[in-house]
């Protein structure tokens, strides 16, 4: 059994946290406590039904506001599979925590409202999920009730959203009629849509198909810790542990250390108390090398056949995520793997309107702006561009006055 | 591209050794909270992974409350004996004979809140920069929107409205002097997730894990460990029932669930069909609905 992370892009309007909510009640992945603590609450629908979003508002305020305002992890599983829902506000002015939860997913569910069809903030939603290259994308168009269950709207929708994929470069979409409020296509297939021969939401995600990039060209595995004994026994015993976090490396696979680029040859992979012949995307492991050389923290191990690009000047993609904006006669910090080193936001080459697609030249780089720039850092990156390799792509800009994170990068290219 | 994923169990391990190497790259005085507990015990085994054949480059701490299950300790001082490593306790017996805490009175008196200033203090005491625990984001609304690496102010507070944002599996854990990061190796983890991975892994747990025969009482509608932390009086009727306990707490505030579950399979069956979560069994979450998000801003875990 595997896990699929999914986020679900939308806001209260659309019945986000109703879908989630329905999700959760009917795969009976709520729990009896749970469940009378729901039924207690003076939240109820109009028809007095008890109100399923109450199910996702984890804090005080977003209880009292009714809307969701960071994001909240949810967990549930079938026998098919196990699901974490990074569930994040979908309002403009909490686009960061949305790009948060886009971040780690592997799937995305772009809600729209079926009265309203393809809206402003569907080309937003959409424009993100593109940005930060989820693979697999499901539109629910939802409140299917509200539309006499009609074939001709979800038609409609299809051929509007179509038309704002091809702009955001968003393929692998597949599209579900359902009704959130009603059940209907959530987890049970609907009888009201007999014109849809398609998987309901909960059957998709069951059989959605996910991948890993297994290939050697890609194997990246940033250093966190030299593990040394230093024991008598264990002399000699020089072991580089980290997570492998794209492609895979075998025993005696000819290796660069980056950025020094030392080569050498791994002669051993170590899993605790396991020396499996192979390591693959997303396993922790201890690598050994033939050749003892210099390797530390922050330094890259790679596939010497296969090596990303280091650079100092860097173009990429930014979304702010801080109060303050952006200053580029400052230093910030940036992290990259298990790098940290100091940088500046040497341009702005342009914003983008993530409501209209259109460039946008305003100077000031604000919380929730999204753009193009080129960073330069103190030090080469070793990096390949998130579009190929979103493992090796991705940094945060930290402001070193306050130690917040204040910013996602997708790197894209070297400028030199 | 290929098909293969790793099985969940692997892909939930393999994150939360990834965290702690982060914590011991990221941190000069990190710490891994011990409770003796399920979670913390699969904590001190996954940091085996992360770190052998070399030392933890961290101690454990406990925060004793002088009112814990006997055989908690007991598996406590084996399991460092047989591990050898650090073991710093932090008492909150001291911190209620130095007057900072005042000991609850009543029938429903327990140490639980108290512990909060005892690890306060501890980690002033030691300058931990970094404390690791056991929680989970399935256990509680609150803790489902928390960060991994989840930032504390100098007295403790989390503030959830000032929480960094965390891309992709990049823990920023730069601070300022004097806060201290609050460290989650297994929020991805559920309650199922952990058992499982004890079946597979081996681990050994305490005993009262396991359905056993004990003196209980019925508080509120929940079973607790008859002992003399509980403040008693004519009503309570103590009876024998076989018992096991879903989470380890204080004894004053964890209750018991009646089963017979004697071995770990009959466990992983009965939480599968369980329609109770796991910190139902807690009363220091049934004051109110805010009760885990209020005690968190306090400096709790």
């Amino acid at each position: 059994m595997d896990i699929l992370k999914f986020i679900t892009a939308g806001s209260v309007d659309d019945g986000k946290s109703t879908l989630i909510g329905r999700l959760l009640y009917d795969s009976e992945a709520i729990l009896l406590d749970q469940l009378e603590a729901l039924h207690a609450s003076n939240r109820k629908n109009d028809d007095g039904s008890i109100d399923l979003a109450i199910l996702t508002d984890g804090l005080k305020a977003e209880r009292e506001q009714g809307i969701t305002i960071d994001v909240a992890y949810k967990y549930f599983e079938t026998d098919k599979r196990k699901f974490i829902i990074a569930d994040a506000p979908g309002h403009i002015q909490y686009t960061r925590n949305m790009v948060t939860g886009a971040s780690n997913a592997a799937l995305a569910i772009i809600l729209i409202d079926a009265r309203k069809g393809v809206v402003e903030q569907t080309t937003r939603h959409s424009f993100l999920v593109s940005l930060l290259q989820i693979p697999q994308v499901v539109v629910a168009v939802n409140k299917m009730d509200m539309v006499d269950y009609s074939e001709d709207v979800f038609k409609q929708i299809i051929a509007d959203f179509k038309k704002l994929a091809a702009k955001v470069n968003l393929d692998n979409v597949t599209y579900i009629p359902v009704s959130a409020l009603k059940g209907d296509n959530i987890v049970y297939p609907s009888s009201k849509m007999s014109w849809y021969l398609g998987d309901s939401l909960l059957q998709h995600l069951e059989n959605v198909e996910l991948t890993i990039d297994d290939s050697s060209a890609h194997a990246r595995l940033p250093v966190q810790w030299v593990v040394r004994p230093q024991t008598d026994a264990l002399h000699d015993y020089r072991g580089y542990a980290g997570r492998v976090s794209s492609g895979s490396f075998k025993v005696n696979d000819k290796v660069t250390v980056l950025p020094s680029g030392f080569s050498s040859t791994i002669s051993k992979i170590e899993v605790y108390d396991k020396q499996p012949e192979e390591a693959l995307a997303g396993m922790s492991v201890t690598v050994h090398l033939k050749d003892n050389i210099d390797i530390s923290r922050g330094d890259i191990i790679v596939n010497s056949a296969g090596q990303p690009q280091l650079s100092n000047v860097i173009e990429a993609d930014l979304c702010w995520m801080d109060t303050r904006p952006l200053d580029t006669s400052l230093t910030y910090l940036v992290q990259h793997n298990t790098k940290t080193i100091r940088c500046k936001i040497q341009e702005i080459i342009y914003k983008v309107n993530i409501n209209t697609l259109e460039k946008d030249f305003d100077e000031e780089f604000k919380l929730n702006d999204i753009g193009r720039i080129v960073i330069k850092t103190a030090e080469p990156l070793a990096f390949d561009p998130y579009q190929v390799n979103k493992a090796n792509g991705g940094a945060i800009i930290i402001d070193s006055r306050t130690n917040v994170t204040v910013g996602a990068l997708m790197l894209r290219q070297s400028v030199e | 591209m290929s098909k293969y994923r790793l099985d969940y169990l692997d892909e939930l391990e393999a994150e939360a050794i990834y965290i702690l190497r982060e914590v011991a790259g990221q941190f000069e005085k990190p710490a891994l909270l011990f409770s003796g507990g399920k979670d913390s015990i699969t904590l001190v085994h996954l940091a085996l992974k992360a770190f052998r054949p070399g030392k933890f480059p961290f101690p454990l701490v406990h925060i004793d409350t002088g009112h814990n299950f006997e055989e908690t300790i007991t598996y406590r001082d084996d399991m460092v004996a047989r591990i050898g490593e650090k073991l710093i306790i932090g008492h909150v017996q001291d911190t209620i004979d130095e007057g900072k805490v005042i000991e609850q009175k009543g029938k429903n008196a327990s140490r639980n809140p108290l512990q909060t200033v005892t690890l306060l203090d501890t980690i002033a005491k030691h300058k931990f920069d970094a404390c690791i625990g056991g929680a989970r984001r399935d256990e509680e609304k609150a803790r489902a929107k928390e960060r991994i690496f989840s930032v504390r102010d100098e007295f403790g507070q989390w503030d959830p409205k000032r929480q960094r944002p965390e891309l992709w599996d990049i823990y920023n854990g730069r601070i300022h002097k004097g806060e201290n990061v609050r460290v989650f190796p297994i929020s991805n983890w559920t309650e199922l997730d952990v058992w499982n991975y004890i079946r597979r892994e081996n681990i050994p747990l305490p005993t009262i894990y396991f359905a056993h025969q004990r003196d209980c009482i019925t508080r509120n509608g929940q079973l607790m460990a008859a002992s003399p932390f509980l403040n008693m009086d004519a009503d309570d009727v103590v009876e024998k029932k076989n018992v096991r306990f879903r989470t380890v707490g204080d004894m004053t505030c964890t209750a018991a669930v009646e089963s017979y579950a004697f071995e770990i399979d009959d466990i992983i069956n009965e939480i599968a069909s369980s329609k109770i979560s796991e910190r139902g069994a807690r009363m220091d979450d049934k004051v109110s609905e805010a009760a885990m998000e209020d005690r968190k801003k306090g400096g709790y875990f």
